[in-house]
């Protein structure tokens, strides 16, 4: 991929890097063409959801914060792919990708969003605050950094089990200047715990570009190597490079090796959350990432290029998608809220 | 004339040691900085030096001997070249750990307290008092915690306990531990995770001995990292396994407590029921002594306050095992607040195999009719000391131990000011929104027909805790208070 050129703009920065096209291009190769297939379906999955819960939010339907993941879709995709059943899954607020990736339903997704009974939390969570223990997800969390000693703890419960299960642990580049994630580093390097953690770096911490915020911004991989943790840049962007990296990371944790960072050098098109207008940042850097660097974009004409598929196909896959999204949106239009008697349920175990 | 040697105080809160070595023998010189002798405490071994020179004169003490209290005379020394006596002092260094020195002295349960005393050889003894009395010396540097000597609690007509069982004492460390070792036994999910409770046997000993029958897979040393041990338990917990998260006192846990309230008490609710928490935060909770004001907060309120936890602040032994057995258990968050001066305490504990108490179940320590005395954890040291002086002056308070913060049993307390219409509480923490707050203001509302005087609060001073003796003692609840209290709402 030819690297473009760019306005002059924080986005630059990661483009800079030179790391795509460069160490990830066996992982190019990496996807069979029925990978390629699945995770375009995930992945146009989880841009039509997001499309859709921002227009609820217009109309009204999803209140509160909700953050959208468009333009991040390839790192979840690509790191599902790396993972086995039984393996665990944490986030932070960012999380309706990471929901349709391990597997939860997108009507109860998108009800919980408009926080009626089947959601997910029966209402009671809303976007930030789903869990599914079926699909080993654990959420779902708001406080920024708050999954890095979460998930750290579920990869030690792992250990402690004497199985290999490994655990994924996603935070953004904001939360990786939080202390409880080096307060976790610490811990799952002393203790050599099967936890990956992805770090999806966007660019923007609500609205402080990342050389703002985080010293030595071009190499936040690094954030691991005083505690002895392997890290690797990864082009978030190609979810093929992602799903190598992401092997090569879950393969070394699950061989007990210990941890390993990711950096996922990616970016969001919308706003932190639905009220920010996003002024920190040009319209063009936008349009220049959606035009040149587009995930989807990326992986659709590199299906269409090699042949795994036909545009009929790609189309099938979008009315598909389309069509379950429609119907996500109608149910949690229609489903009811929870029923008042729920307010004083679930608030201590029994 | 000789010099005594006195039993030191080797932590703020040391009542007692074992005197477990002498290194020298009567008549032998000493010089300064000659360690001189060995004492043990529940806590740790530490070594005596002479801090003058001279000939140690007579050994008052011998080397086994248990329970000596701090204070009392152990040896004679007779100064270098001297007849006269000169006021002799002794340091203490801590043998074990002594990593600790200097690394994180903020932490160090263990406090050298330099120990003086000289006798004039002038002047007459004190009428009643032997030069070479070997009883409790009055202590002349206030070492003792402010507040009342804990005595063992009265014991209850306790349906808890079945009829004709046996009991044994047990200090509240060893029932803690014991309790935990239990469960640990009963289920291998149940783990203890937190600073020094394995190699170094618990900070305040409470772990002591865990490591060596369940290995360090399950008596897991942290780094000092409180906010991120927490989150780890929490995660534990959340893949199934029943994490104690031991906090080395509860003041450490601020840095925690993002977790505890955001990631471990609300998450079955926000999770809509799915996602469960069992894990017990556990550790010493409010004043120890002496160790000034960020190391002697009462927490109660803080976590009391939160849904989707419970909270336990047990008094005696019995309820110290039986509800943290019973913690470990439940299937949600806990918060388990002890106290570091009861931790030595000796309490009679029910000789069962398996022993547990109901969470959220207050307990009736002392029965009367004229006033409720609603307490629980220490508080309970003053007002069962006050009940009993008060029964003297013909005032019979019923006394009520909560146990339980959070649900807290106010049944039993209304029960109890229905019939008495009369009711005092008592907490060491800070007053404002305080557990006393919530009593008062609830059997206020609930209750207030039956009130024939103003409920009354007694609580800690509303200040930082202070580190001057006096001024520590003043932040403090006392019997006298406690006493003044019950007689106000009495007018009497």
């Amino acid at each position: 991929m030819t690297t473009p050129s760019l306005t002059p703009g924080t986005a630059n920065l990661w483009l800079g890097y030179g790391i795509a096209g460069e160490s990830n291009v066996a992982g190019r190769q990496s996807l069979i063409p029925e990978q390629e297939l699945s995770a375009y379906r995930l992945m146009l999955l989880i841009r039509r959801f997001e499309e859709k819960a921002g227009q609820l939010y217009g109309m009204g339907y999803i209140g509160g914060f909700c953050h959208l993941y468009i333009g991040q879709e390839a790192v979840v995709a690509g790191m599902q792919m790396t993972i086995a059943e039984g393996d665990q899954v944490i986030t932070a607020y960012r999380d309706h990708g990471h929901m349709l990736a391990a597997g939860m339903e997108p009507k109860r997704v998108m009800a919980e969003l408009t926080g009626r009974h089947h959601g997910y939390a029966k209402g009671k969570g809303g976007s930030m605050h789903m869990f599914s223990v079926d699909r080993n997800f654990y959420g779902g969390h708001g406080i920024v950094g708050a999954p890095a000693p979460l998930g750290t703890g579920l990869a030690f419960a792992n250990k402690y089990r004497g199985n290999d299960r490994v655990c994924l642990t996603f935070f953004g580049e904001g939360a990786a200047n939080q202390g409880q994630v080096y307060e976790s580093f610490n811990m799952a390097s002393l203790w050599k715990l099967p936890v990956i953690y992805v770090i999806e770096n966007n660019h923007y911490a609500m609205g402080t570009a990342v050389e703002r915020g985080s010293a030595r911004a071009e190499e936040l991989y690094h954030r691991g190597s005083v505690f002895g943790i392997p890290g690797e840049q990864v082009d978030g962007m190609d979810v093929a490079a992602v799903k190598a990296a992401g092997e090569r990371a879950v393969a070394a944790s699950r061989r007990e090796e210990g941890p390993r960072i990711l950096e996922m050098l990616t970016y969001r098109y919308r706003g932190h959350s639905m009220s920010d207008p996003a002024k920190y940042r040009t319209r063009e850097e936008v349009q220049e990432i959606r035009e040149h660097r587009d995930p989807i974009e990326l992986l659709r004409s590199r299906i269409l290029a090699q042949g795994g598929a036909g545009e009929a196909d790609l189309k099938e896959i979008d009315r598909e998608v389309r069509a379950r999204v429609n119907e996500a949106a109608e149910f949690a239009q229609s489903d009811p809220e929870p029923d008042p008697s729920e307010l004083y349920t679930d608030v201590t175990a029994n | 004339m000789p010099t005594e040697i006195l039993m030191p105080a080797l932590s703020p809160t040391m009542e007692e040691g074992k005197l477990a070595k002498w290194l020298v023998r009567e008549g032998d010189p000493v010089r300064a900085g000659d360690v001189i002798a060995e004492i043990e405490t529940d806590k740790a071994t530490m070594e005596i030096e002479a801090a003058e020179d001279g000939r140690l004169d007579k050994i008052l003490v011998p080397e086994g001997t248990e329970h000596v209290k701090v204070n009392r005379p152990i040896a004679l020394l007779v100064a270098a070249g001297e007849d006269v006596s000169v006021a002799s002092s002794f340091a203490m260094r801590p043998t074990a750990p002594p990593q600790d020195e200097g690394r994180r002295h903020h932490r160090e349960e263990v406090a050298p307290a330099p120990v003086r005393r000289s006798e004039a050889p002038t002047s007459a003894a004190p009428s009643g008092e032997s030069m070479l009395d070997l009883g409790e010396a009055p202590p002349l540097v206030e070492e003792a915690p402010a507040g009342p000597q804990v005595a063992p609690a009265e014991p209850s007509p306790d349906e808890e306990v079945p009829p004709g069982t046996t009991m044994v004492t047990l200090t509240v460390r060893e029932a803690l531990r014991d309790a935990m070792a239990e469960e640990m036994r009963a289920d291998p999910a149940v783990f203890v995770i937190g600073e020094e409770v394995g190699e170094y046997q618990g900070a305040y000993k409470v772990t002591q001995g865990l490591l060596d029958e369940f290995g360090p897979s399950r008596v897991v040393d942290t780094p000092i990292t409180e906010y991120g041990f927490a989150g780890v338990g929490i995660g534990a917990a959340f893949a199934g396994l029943k994490p104690i998260v031991e906090f080395m006192t509860w003041n450490f846990a601020m840095q925690a407590i993002d977790h505890i309230v955001n990631s471990a008490a609300k998450t079955l609710y926000m999770s809509g029921g799915k996602m469960r928490c069992p894990i017990v935060f556990r550790g010493p909770n409010g004043a120890a002594a002496r160790v000034a004001a960020q190391h002697s907060q009462d927490y109660s309120s803080w976590y009391a306050h939160v849904p989707g936890l419970k909270v336990i602040a047990p008094y005696t032994a019995a309820d110290a095992k039986g509800l943290l057995k019973a913690a470990i258990r439940d299937p949600g968050p806990v918060v388990f607040l002890e106290n570091e001066i009861l931790y030595g305490q000796s309490f009679e504990v029910p000789n069962l195999p398996d022993f547990v108490l109901p969470i959220g179940k207050a307990r009736v320590a002392r029965s009367g009719r004229h006033v409720t005395i609603v307490s629980y954890s220490r508080g309970m040291a003053y007002v069962l000391d006050a009940a009993k002086r008060l029964a003297v002056e013909g005032i019979e308070a019923e006394v009520i131990d909560l146990r339980t913060l959070r649900p807290l049993d106010l049944d039993t307390v209304l029960a109890s000011v229905r019939k008495t219409n009369r009711l005092v509480t008592v907490e060491e923490g800070w007053p404002i929104c305080s557990i006393g707050s919530e009593i008062c203001a609830r059997v206020a509302a609930q209750a207030f027909d039956y009130l024939d005087a103003p409920p009354l609060k007694i609580a800690g001073a509303d200040v930082p805790m202070p580190y001057a003796a006096n001024l520590e003692k003043l932040a403090l609840p006392s019997v006298d208070e406690v006493i003044a209290a019950a007689k106000s709402v009495c007018y009497r």
